[in-house]
């Protein structure tokens, strides 16, 4: 047994009272997790601290918190890891997580938030018609696919830590993102693009996302919600060509042909193609709001206007010829290594490789069958 | 040392200031910088979201660049930019996977006679400085210790996150380099909120009003902390912070007026080279307040 020291956001919004900290004392094997050390606090300390759990083996997802900043299963982090992780004063911080209001102490308010984002992407299968008379037949790969998804167990981890809904609460978000890639990554669904669609013309939907990493950061069951957030984004400009309400599929196509063009980014033409060419509608108003930075900007001499105006970088050919042959592909190539895995993983097991060399001589294998060395 | 030096796009594009800094800075770090100039973007994460094998190849292709001036005689790969070392390290993390995928990236780039090697060695500045360099000889270097000067450190958040990517452990805490160099050059380190969050740069073009929200909470943050000055070693969070601060305190309300400084120049200023030298005069947000720094302490030092 080892004493470790706690120390619990404590907040009751029907008091009136400002949020606190509350420090325990608890005493339990360094292998026992973050919530037996909260429980113990509980039962035999103060019977008012406010947790939810309940399985207590990372299936269920009731017990997000976030553990010295980071957010996380209450049950799946080891005392002596979060000790580990703990400030120099070596006291271990656990506080509701972030971005939903909390109800009481370390319990926050999932259906506010999570599970309306959930709702609002319609989290189920629309299955194509005719129904077949047996099952649907899918390819094993685009199975092991979706069962990145899938594997969430909808702790709310990402959604506490994501910068975007940080500043605009109505984003869509990580986990219900990672939800709809679970449909339009299944090939037995037929509403692909109708869901990319209605996320494409939400203005807080797929394109709402900065690319931040903190949502695979935080995921405890490696869902990576942003990676599938991405792969939402190339199906949906690449293969439905879907115009969506933020310019992001504008902006995705002017980045790419910058590049083509001039081989690195020529920043001056990104943000008025960005909305659809210098003199487009939506450009201008973007191009006039920025004038007084740009004034600013040439007066500095950050920019000249040669610099802004000429090209002088153009794209080698080498460059070009990628572009030529990797755009020119019948179909897109994506290596996904959730799926392919490593070489290194992908390579047999030397022990194994041993043991089934030392059985082979004897003519068995190693599952006991009649061995085939032949 | 010798580099096989990358320096990004924006770095000699809006913020020719950061390239200019670096090619200061290196001589009085003893790093050779080996312009790879024929090298391309990165992608910066967008191209990779319409296509990642042309992410992948067109990095492949920088790397293979590289890997020449390695056999050379480089030590390895040297970046100036979070962005480009987190858009990078993830095609590297791919390329790297699979010997059958690198075939086929390969097979790509043999038209320009290029083969990509698994294993490069690709380190932004920051990590150069802290993991070749060393603090120890970083410090023997200051001529002028920032003494007094109060700086946040701003990551961005291709060089901080996924930390299994970029190796990010309690043995390498990578995610703490920032502060360990402000420190070594003597000034000191200011903890606010927004130092390891997104700048909001990406989103920029596709929703304004969440991007400047976040750029101008950090800068707030930053302000009710204290602090003198922002560092950053990604140009594009010093975009959103510098560039569009005045878009940014529009925003969110309130007079920012933060300066924004990137990595080599902090390190220039405490190694003695002029701030006019390092180009802080092209910053959009003027870093009065770290000029003013710099004058009292050359003023302090020839007029005593």
């Amino acid at each position: 047994m080892a004493e470790f020291k706690l120390k619990i956001r404590r907040y009751d919004p029907e008091s009136g009272a400002a949020p606190y900290w509350d420090e325990h004392t608890v005493d339990l094997e360094p292998h026992r997790s973050v919530l037996e050390g909260i429980l113990q606090a509980r039962n035999e300390k103060d019977g008012s601290i406010g947790v939810r759990c309940s399985c207590r083996a990372a299936i269920c997802g009731s017990c997000g918190v976030r553990v010295n900043g980071k957010p996380g299963l209450a049950c799946h982090t080891h005392l002596d890891d979060a000790l580990a992780s703990a400030g120099e004063d070596g006291v271990i911080e656990v506080e509701p997580m972030g971005n939903m209001p909390i109800i009481k102490d370390l319990i926050v308010d999932m259906d506010a938030v999570h599970w309306k984002k959930i709702q609002r992407v319609t989290p189920w299968l629309i299955g194509k018609e005719p129904v077949p008379e047996r099952e649907y037949i899918v390819s094993r790969e685009s199975m092991i696919d979706v069962t990145q998804s899938m594997a969430c167990i909808q702790c709310g981890a990402c959604v506490s830590d994501c910068l975007s809904m940080e500043v605009d609460p109505l984003f869509v978000g990580p986990a219900a993102l990672a939800k709809t890639y679970r449909f339009v990554g299944d090939p037995r669904d037929a509403a692909h693009e109708q869901r990319l669609k209605d996320l494409g013309e939400d203005k807080h939907g797929i394109y709402d996302c900065t690319h931040c990493f903190k949502c695979i950061e935080a995921c405890p069951k490696g869902v990576a919600p942003m990676n599938q957030i991405m792969r939402l984004r190339r199906i949906a400009g690449n293969d439905f060509h879907i115009k969506d309400r933020n310019n992001g599929e504008r902006h995705e196509m002017a980045f790419v042909n910058n590049i083509e063009k001039n081989g690195i980014l020529h920043e001056a033409d990104l943000l008025p193609d960005s909305y659809g060419g210098k003199f487009h509608p939506r450009a201008v108003p973007e191009l006039i709001a920025s004038l007084p930075i740009v004034v600013t900007a040439l007066l500095r001499r950050k920019m000249t206007p040669g610099k802004a105006l000429l090209h002088p970088h153009k794209a080698p050919d080498g460059v070009k010829r990628i572009f030529e042959v990797v755009e020119g592909r019948e179909e897109r190539t994506e290596f996904n290594l959730y799926i392919s895995g490593t070489d290194a993983d992908n390579a047999p097991n030397p022990e194994v490789a041993e043991a089934i060399e030392a059985a082979e001589p004897a003519g068995v294998a190693p599952d006991g069958s009649e061995g085939s060395s032949a | 040392m010798k580099v096989a030096y990358w320096p990004g796009c924006v770095s000699r594009g809006f913020t020719a200031e950061l390239h200019g800094s670096m090619a200061a800075v290196a001589p009085m770090l003893d790093i050779e910088l080996v312009e790879l100039d024929r090298a391309n973007c990165c992608g910066a994460g967008v191209i990779a979201e319409h296509s990642q094998e042309l992410a992948d190849t067109l990095n492949a292709r920088t790397f293979a660049l590289a890997q020449q001036e390695i056999t050379q005689g480089a030590d390895l790969m040297m970046n100036i930019c979070s962005t480009c070392q987190g858009a990078q390290s993830e095609c590297q993390q791919r390329l790297d996977a699979s010997a059958e995928y690198r075939a086929q990236v390969n097979e790509t780039l043999a038209d320009e006679g290029l083969e990509y090697q698994d294993g490069i060695i690709n380190k932004n500045f920051l990590w150069v400085l802290v993991e070749e360099i060393g603090l120890d000889k970083l410090k023997t270097l200051v001529k002028q210790p920032l003494t007094d000067l109060r700086v946040g450190p701003f990551y961005g958040c291709y060089i901080v996150r996924p930390t299994d990517r970029l190796d990010i452990n309690r043995a390498q805490p990578r995610d703490e380099y920032l502060g360990q160099v402000i420190e070594t050059l003597g000034g000191t380190v200011i903890d606010y909120a927004g130092s390891h969050k997104c700048c909001g740069f990406p989103i920029i073009t596709m929703n304004k009003e969440a991007s400047l929200e976040q750029a101008g909470r950090h800068l707030a943050d930053a302000t009710d902390a204290e602090a003198d000055c922002l560092v950053t070693p990604c140009p594009l969070c010093h975009l959103n912070l510098d560039l569009q601060q005045p878009m940014a305190a529009k925003q969110v309300g309130r007079d920012l007026n933060m300066p924004v400084l990137h990595l080599p120049q902090l390190v220039g200023l405490a190694l003695g080279i002029s701030p006019k030298e390092l180009g802080l005069q092209h910053h959009i947000v003027k870093p009065t307040s770290v000029i003013d720094w710099s004058q009292a302490v050359v003023g302090g030092v020839s007029g005593w």
